[in-house]
């Protein structure tokens, strides 16, 4: 069913998925494992709590004042995963005239994605790394479709904000990051690449899930690296902007 | 025509005593960005260097010094300085800077008490003329008092009401004094006078008249007190030098008088910005010149001093003077009043630094300029010193000349002014309602002896018809004690000067007000959609409450409880306006807390919302602490929802969130907070204090207050000093909901 689907929670606002101010749909259910997923507990596909398309509308009704300038982002977990629920919810976003955007890691086939990608104003495509090994090692899951989601996105002209997270000792190698700057100079569509640096403030989520926590001793990304990987971006004349704080 | 009005377009302003008219025929609006600010000269980091250390010494002594003798009056004191080579603005309210002057027409019990805390004496002499030949407001009030009056007061359902101190909240026109010069605004009083010949002199025209020649004689006082500082202010100012000059005599006279409560300045950036304009157009002046007036001026209202018990400093945290000034705003034909002006007024705040005062008040419109948008959004971010307040939603009922008093009272300058009324405790009050009228603490029959609840568990319909009860008979009782204490403050107490700065007629609001109304809503919700179970003492009075269950609580934009506080708010006002005021003064109502939301938790025992006894209220009209839980835009649209026309003396928000919170880039952050105010103003919010702090810098200034002498941080309605706070308000501060996500 459409009209209904899955969601973690919602925030009503967001500051970080997208430009201006924006009502968040958490969706429930990811087929990756990040290693340093802050949102743990939107994994299962089975967890969270069943709604309404309608439902969404009215709480995102209600905000609207605030969201005029801003929008819609759908987030997760993986909104792919539940591609007529995501699609519903921005097709009914646009006929109030707000702006969508969806936040994906892109695994996900583009016969499945094109539906929602009609209503979606904004890919926040995550890449979570380059190097197709360690892709894998942080994730889970092949990096292929992700590279074959970029490509089709750039080819479509689809705008996109592309959102890698710097974690020392596992994604800060130089290799990747440079292999990444490579790829995504190659793509047409980008108006943004956010460097997140790794924290640790979801870590008090695994501890709940009982889920053991690899990263326990990374330290957080420090300014002067997430700086170094910015600049590594912007020599490819990516539009790249270092976060602060996440 | 005055020669010095030339250059400027003429109007009715030029017939008659008219502000608003002159503002509107000649100020400059401006569209443009923050670019052509200037940073502080030498002279003016030299000053302000001085007054830090004088504010240092002050905050080591409590008080710097007072003048234990010479009771205060326009220009009872000698000219002072801090430093007269360097002041480009003159004048201090005695002859030494932060020197405090001894004010015992509102109560002199109130001014020895005061004294003796610091270590000072009162003069024998002055207290035999205050105790023996002279009444003093307090003594009217207390003369006049009823025994209900005196319960509900000490009780503290009815509270922080100004019966022993000066009730303030009057903003005089000081302005008038600029344009105008004293000698004609001293005509148009005589010719006011005229006016009042007539056949039947009843009680209304005899007080007129008497007031009316107060205003008089405080208006030659007024001028006294400039000639001794070499200034005759008889004619208008010349220039833009002059012109604040002349604007700051009108108002330091003013905090020469009285100690109001909250002596506020008025909306004087855009009027100043008009001889601005005219000296830069004459090339007289420069903006390094301009610029240095104004951080000058602002020096002077940081260092409005009054002396205050330290009860009255716990209270109200720190000494507060709600110096407001109003800036932004639209004019009626569209056109922006945001000018030059306006800019350098905030820049005082990155010139000289974060500061409670002035109050700096942004009246936000949808359509300010864009760039004053983004330039407020960003001052707010990094000073944490300004708060906001709805132009659209006031502009259609007050017009485009009005200001605020102390927090968030509105009113047309020179034409209104308001009987300011405290608050009530309305959760003491819901307790009173299931105690048939006995206090939950002392057990005393305070209200009268309605029949209490019995029931082991509280049924929603009759609590909530006990509860209107309850609100009639203290509409009553505080309607009642208002018009005493404004009877004997006109009587003893008339703010001479500051009404000299108004027109004839004034109109008047009885200004009341409630705290706690996020507990009485939480309560009431909780009532009806958990089951809440008594527990009672032996006494059988209710003293504690079990809740099982869940229950929609205000904060998350949920109607089913958000209506109930809007059906509160209209019902205590539509209670209050049954009632007879004294000169038919018009009752509004106000749902503020200032700081005092610590003091009444402090006072209120346990709620059935499952607030402890003891516990601090949430300010104002905010949700409870940390019960507002589906983010910030849930809890603003919550408080948004208060109808401001029952509550059109203010709706109090105060706001803090984290910086990171409002985005990754610095851009993205002030885009995000003009769009959260484009957002809660649209929706129709009045108020809200805006704090962008990190928890953690707070907890480090508890701990090292030395390290921050300016952290400023805005609580109901007015920004403090941090470090001023009680360990106990420091600490309510820190536990207020701070919206951050991860």
């Amino acid at each position: 069913m459409s009209g209904i689907g899955r969601i973690h929670s919602i925030e009503t606002f967001g500051t970080v998925d997208g430009p201006g101010i924006r009502f968040i749909v958490f969706t429930q259910g990811c087929p990756l494992r990040c290693l340093y997923c802050h949102n743990p507990d939107c994994r299962s596909a089975h967890d969270g709590k069943e709604v309404s398309v309608d439902y969404l509308i009215d709480e995102i009704k209600k905000c609207k004042s605030f969201i005029r300038k801003g929008g819609v982002t759908v987030s997760g977990g993986e909104p792919l995963m539940q591609p007529e629920f995501t699609r519903e919810i921005f097709k009914r976003c646009h006929e109030l005239g707000l702006h969508t955007a969806l936040d994906t890691s892109g695994y996900c086939a583009i016969e499945v994605a094109k539906p929602v990608l009609e209503e979606t104003d904004l890919v926040l495509l995550d890449i979570k790394s380059y190097i197709p090994e360690l892709y894998y090692q942080v994730t889970s899951v092949s990096i292929e479709p992700t590279l074959a989601m970029a490509k089709y996105l750039s080819e479509i002209g689809k705008p996109a904000w592309i959102r890698f997270v710097l974690v020392p000792h596992l994604t800060d190698n130089e290799e990747n990051i440079n292999q990444l700057a490579d790829f995504i100079a190659t793509l047409k569509n980008i108006e943004r690449l956010e460097v997140l640096p790794f924290h640790k403030m979801g870590e008090y989520k695994w501890e709940q899930l009982g889920l053991p926590y690899s990263l326990k001793d990374t330290p957080p990304a420090t300014p002067e690296l997430v700086q170094q990987a910015v600049d590594i971006f912007r020599d490819r004349g990516i539009h790249a902007l270092g976060a602060v704080g996440v | 025509m005055y020669v010095e009005w030339q250059g400027f377009t003429e109007g009715s302003w030029t017939r008659e005593i008219n502000v608003r008219d002159f503002i509107q025929k000649n100020y400059t609006p401006y569209e443009g960005s923050a670019e052509f600010l200037v940073a502080p000269n030498a002279r003016t980091q030299q000053l302000w260097q001085e007054v830090l250390e004088l504010m240092k010494l002050e905050r080591e002594k409590g008080v710097l010094d007072v003048d234990t003798k010479v009771p205060t009056a326009i220009a009872a004191h000698d000219a002072g300085y801090i430093s007269r080579e360097l002041e480009q603005i003159v004048g201090l309210q005695t002859d030494k800077p932060l020197k405090r002057a001894i004010m015992p027409y509102g109560g002199i019990r109130v001014v020895k008490a005061g004294l003796e805390a610091y270590g000072y004496q009162l003069d024998p002499q002055t207290e035999e003329v205050f105790t023996k030949y002279r009444k003093t407001h307090n003594d009217g009030v207390f003369d006049a008092y009823t025994s209900e009056m005196r319960k509900a007061r000490k009780s503290g359902i009815i509270t922080g009401l100004p019966d022993a101190y000066g009730r303030g909240r009057i903003i005089g026109d000081y302005r008038r004094v600029a344009l105008y010069g004293v000698d004609r605004l001293i005509d148009d009083k005589k010719t006011q006078k005229e006016s009042l010949e007539l056949d039947v002199m009843d009680e209304e025209t005899i007080r007129l008249r008497e007031e009316l020649s107060e205003q008089i004689r405080a208006l030659f006082e007024l001028k006294e007190m400039a000639t001794k500082y070499g200034f005759d202010i008889g004619r208008p100012a010349l220039t833009a030098k002059e012109a604040v000059q002349w604007l700051y005599f009108g108002y330091l006279g003013a905090v020469k008088e009285q100690n109001g409560a909250a002596m506020s300045l008025g909306r004087v950036s855009t009027f100043l910005d008009i001889y601005f304009e005219r000296d830069l157009r004459n090339g007289l002046t420069t903006e390094i010149e301009l610029q240095e007036l104004i951080d000058h001026f602002v020096m002077k209202l940081r260092m409005v001093r009054f002396l205050r018990t330290p009860d009255y400093n716990a209270l109200f945290s720190g000494d507060p003077t709600w110096v407001t000034e109003v800036i932004g705003g639209m004019s009626a034909d569209g056109r922006t009043l945001v000018t030059k002006s306006s800019y350098r007024f905030l820049h005082t705040l990155s010139n000289l630094g974060a500061a409670p005062e002035p109050n700096l008040t942004v009246l936000w419109s949808e359509h300010l300029p864009e760039n004053f948008k983004q330039f407020c959004a960003k001052v707010s971010s990094d000073t944490s010193s300004i708060q906001y307040e709805n132009d659209d939603l006031m502009r259609p009922i007050y017009g485009d000349d009005y200001a605020i008093a102390c927090c968030v009272s509105v009113m047309r300058i020179g034409k209104q002014m308001q009987f300011f009324g405290a608050r009530v405790n309305l959760a003491k009050t819901l307790l009173y309602a299931i105690n048939g009228g006995k206090d939950e603490k002392s057990g005393d029959q305070v209200a009268p002896n309605f029949a209490p609840i019995t029931s082991e568990y509280l049924d929603y319909q009759e609590v909530n018809d006990r509860l209107q009860q309850m609100m009639a008979w203290l509409a009553k009782a505080y309607i009642n004690t208002l018009n005493v204490i404004h009877y004997m403050h006109d009587k003893y107490c008339y703010e001479r000067i500051e009404m000299a700065l108004h027109d004839r007629d004034v109109y008047r609001t009885m200004a009341c007000g409630i705290a706690g109304l996020s507990v009485v809503t939480d309560s009431l919700s909780a009532i009806k959609y958990a089951k809440v179970k008594v527990i009672r003492n032996e006494q059988g009075l209710a003293v504690d409450y079990e809740t099982e269950g869940e229950y929609p609580k205000y904060g998350n934009n949920d109607d089913r409880v958000d209506n109930m506080a809007i059906d509160i708010v209209a019902r205590f006002m539509n209670e209050i306006r049954k009632h007879p005021t004294y000169r038919h003064a018009v009752p509004t109502q106000s749902v503020l807390t200032i700081t005092s939301n610590v003091v009444y938790g402090k006072k209120t025992g346990n709620t059935p919302d499952g607030r402890r006894a003891g516990e601090p209220f949430a300010p104002g009209a905010n949700p409870m602490h940390g019960r507002d839980s589906c983010g910030a835009i849930a809890s603003l649209s919550s408080v948004a929802k208060l109808p401001y026309s029952d509550c059109q003396d203010g709706i109090s928000n105060t706001f803090s969130i984290v910086p990171t919170a409002l985005g990754r880039q610095e851009s993205d952050r002030t885009n995000n907070l003009v769009g959260l105010l484009d957002g809660y103003f649209h929706d129709g919010g009045h108020h809200i204090n805006v704090n962008a702090l990190d928890r953690n810098t707070l907890l480090d200034a508890m701990d090292h207050p030395e390290n921050y002498p300016q952290l400023t941080i805005r609580v109901s309605g007015y920004a403090v000093n941090f470090i001023k706070l009680t360990r106990e308000q420091q600490l309510d501060v820190i536990k207020r909901t701070f919206h951050e996500r991860v």
